[in-house]
């Protein structure tokens, strides 16, 4: 007798949940195709409580150690971490020994704003180190603006933005998608088809690279967005193949990256024929999504492992110790160790930590990155970074085929680009 | 004519992975009313067992093989363990074993996350499912055409095992009258169980094929685990060929419509339908006949 009730209750349930479940779902994903701005400043304009009494000072280090995103993000928190013990080995910021509060952004925008306002408002830290996603950012930055803290957030962007409470020491557009887009263009590519996650990063950046691609001629064959997280790629392949482009331009993010890479190849679309340039997958994931999937495919970053600096040297042999050997080096794990160490410069300048005497002193502080030199620009608190192409190798490491041989100015709001004009 | 056959492909082999992981619960929801929201993480154990094998056997093909049999056998090892340690207790109450699963769906990603590590972990597919066959004027990836013939495969597998085997026997006594089935001297407790190894085993045989298409990483099991609620749903609790049907016309559906739009589009087009559908049809495709009262 229960049986059959047994079931016929579980059936009810479960349609009483798929039904608003569905609609629920169905409301995100079209409200998700616009860009939003999470809630506005909460209106608490508290006065810094950091303390600077002590013979430690606190910062925050705020990363998806879980879900889609970890797979990018944990190793830039590790890199944080080993700028912060290397910076402590040499006797620390102004005398004080740099302690950091780890966070989880669980991949949720919303989880990044929470912690933001916690790191800030009651673990008191003298700033925040983190974020990937620029919906994470975008989450962020009303909190740190509102509580009047700094974020140094440590991955290319969209750009079209700018903060005197964010530190953007990832590359702007300037400085990655337009290189790209020239070295494209410069190897004879007329024609491109754009695949990107469903929300702001890539949706941004696409009407950049339409813009682009109007004033010089390049054909847009085709635009598709997967929702993120997203792990069928059959359709968007088989889309691909028919529009037959120059290249392929990917702005993917995290795991959506291996279903799309290996749909490609099984395909049978390859890099000689038609190659894949993507701004936000780096020696990390090339582990994840198979080095045979997706060799001779090329990608733009202002980093690779390989760069041949001192400074690499000595950063990628430091990053093997403490984490193993096999474990590669990356762009934004670059850029989140220069991140520290361009805080202290700042700091040290200011003799504060502050972020009044910070916003001050930041233009002009310099680093000597594993990257090469890069300076903070105050006008628009981005940095000037090294553009490079680089071809994925069978090993798994990155090699340049193409730098811009030196540091490139930040122009977040392309303002030196007539195409550019009328893009917000 | 090329796009229409690319996308009727497309469409087949997303409905054969939707098969995949929901004819495991098709039993487990289906047939025994259990709301079982770690399917998905038994979906997850069979990608990790896959790169676990793939560790120890290094010859690939040989060890996408054998993870067949040992996916199935860890999927279903913890598919047991749930139901004897915890789900036994709440039988008839739905909502529990929501919450429960859940839960337990939780400790299982962090578990994985833990031992493995966060980042995606990468399956090197055989070279023997390695690019793709040209068939009517589209290339079809080889991986796709496994996972269709696994499909087909462990569908015709289980219905000979719930139609012929004295195990499938009692489950489908069970499923219709359990009281009868009881008083027949057929044990209703071991029959749970078993229901629930072979459930769960399923879920992780779909893990393992899935490793050929997507990432191997804890919350897989997640992308799929709504769409595979939605196909048991349509296709009527405990009905296989409900099942069946149901999840190749999800598949093709949004196959078809994502190639005239977008995927975002697409997935809501497919829950308005999926939507109206239940209103029109709430008990689903195909209802099954039992012989209880209630």
């Amino acid at each position: 007798m229960h049986d059959s009730s047994r079931r016929d209750r579980a059936s009810r349930l479960m349609k009483a949940i798929t039904i608003p479940t569905a609609l629920a779902l169905s409301a995100v994903m079209i409200a998700g195709c616009g860009s939003r701005d999470s809630d506005t400043a909460s209106g608490s304009n508290a006065k810094s409580c950091v303390d600077t009494s002590k013979d430690t000072i606190k910062i925050g280090s705020l990363h998806s150690l879980t879900g889609t995103m970890a797979i990018s993000e944990v190793t830039v928190a590790n890199a944080t971490k080993l700028a912060v013990d290397q910076i402590n080995a040499a006797g620390g910021v102004l005398g004080k020994k740099v302690e950091v509060v780890l966070e989880d952004g669980a991949s949720d925008p919303k989880t990044f704003a929470e912690k933001a306002e916690k790191l800030v408002s009651s673990d008191c830290v003298a700033a925040v180190f983190g974020g990937w996603t620029s919906a994470s950012r975008k989450a962020m930055k009303p909190k740190f603006e509102s509580l009047n803290s700094l974020l140094y957030y440590p991955v290319q962007y969209e750009g079209l933005e700018d903060s005197k409470n964010i530190f953007y020491t990832g590359a702007t557009t300037n400085q990655q998608i337009i290189p790209a887009l020239d070295y494209l263009k410069q190897k004879g590519v007329t024609s491109l088809y754009l695949v990107g996650s469903d929300y702001v990063f890539p949706q941004t950046a696409n009407r950049e690279i339409k813009a682009y691609a109007k004033a010089n001629g390049i054909e847009i064959k085709g635009e598709d967005y997967a929702p993120l997280g997203s792990t069928d790629f059959s359709t968007i392949v088989n889309k691909v193949r028919s529009a037959k482009a120059g290249a392929v331009f990917n702005t993917l993010n995290g795991d959506s990256n291996v279903a799309f890479f290996r749909e490609y190849a099984n395909a049978g679309l390859k890099a000689a024929e038609m190659p894949v340039v993507s701004v936000s997958i780096a020696e990390e994931e090339v582990g994840g999504v198979g080095v045979q999937n997706v060799a001779g495919q090329l990608t733009a970053w202002n980093y690779y492992q390989t760069v041949d600096t001192p400074q690499n040297k000595a950063f990628v042999s430091a990053y093997k110790a403490a984490y193993g050997a096999n474990k590669p080096t990356s762009d934004p794990m670059e850029a989140a160790y220069t991140s520290v160490f361009l805080w202290k410069a700042t700091v040290e300048k200011a003799k504060s930590f502050a972020v009044a005497d910070i916003q001050k002193a930041a233009d002009g502080v310099s680093f000597d990155a594993p990257e090469g030199t890069v300076t903070i620009d105050g006008s628009n608190h981005h940095i000037t970074k090294t553009a490079r192409i680089g071809e994925i190798h069978p090993d798994g490491l990155i090699y340049t085929v193409w730098d811009s041989g030196k540091a490139i100015q930040p122009d977040p709001y392309l303002k030196n680009y007539d195409w550019a004009k009328g893009l917000k | 004519m090329d796009v229409a056959a690319g996308q009727l492909f497309t469409g087949l082999s997303l409905g054969s992975i939707l098969l995949l992981a929901a004819l495991g619960l098709s039993l487990t929801f289906g047939q025994m009313g259990v709301i079982n929201m770690a399917h998905g993480e038994f979906i997850m154990a069979g990608c990790y067992t896959t790169y676990v094998v793939e560790q120890l056997i290094s010859a690939t093909g040989v060890a996408l093989i054998v993870s067949l049999f040992a996916g199935f056998l860890v999927g279903g090892l913890l598919g047991a363990a749930l139901e004897m340690g915890l789900i036994r207790w709440m039988y008839d109450r739905p909502l529990d074993t929501l919450l429960v699963t859940f839960g337990v769906g939780l400790v299982l990603q962090q578990a994985v996350r833990d031992i493995f590590g966060a980042p995606a972990k990468n399956v090197v597919a055989p070279d023997w499912l390695t690019g793709g066959i040209g068939i009517a004027g589209t290339v079809v990836p080889k991986t796709r055409i496994f996972i269709m013939v696994l499909a087909v495969v462990a569908v015709i597998a289980l219905a000979t095992a719930l139609k012929t085997t004295p195990m499938g026997r009692r489950i489908r006594a069970v499923v219709q009258n359990r009281s009868l089935a009881e008083t027949s001297g057929v044990s209703s407790r071991l029959t749970d169980v078993s229901t629930f190894f072979i459930g769960s085993g399923l879920a992780a045989v779909a893990g393992v094929a899935l490793t050929l298409i997507g990432s191997t990483s804890p919350t897989i099991g997640q992308s799929y685990l709504v769409d595979a609620f939605l196909v048991v749903v349509i296709g009527g609790l405990g009905q296989i060929k409900g099942t069946v049907i149901a999840a190749f016309a999800m598949g093709l559906l949004n196959s078809f419509v994502e190639y005239s739009t977008t995927a975002t589009v697409a997935k809501v087009i497919v829950f308005i339908v999926v939507v109206i559908f239940l209103q029109v049809r709430p008990q689903g495709l195909f209802t099954v006949r039992t012989r209880s009262l209630a």
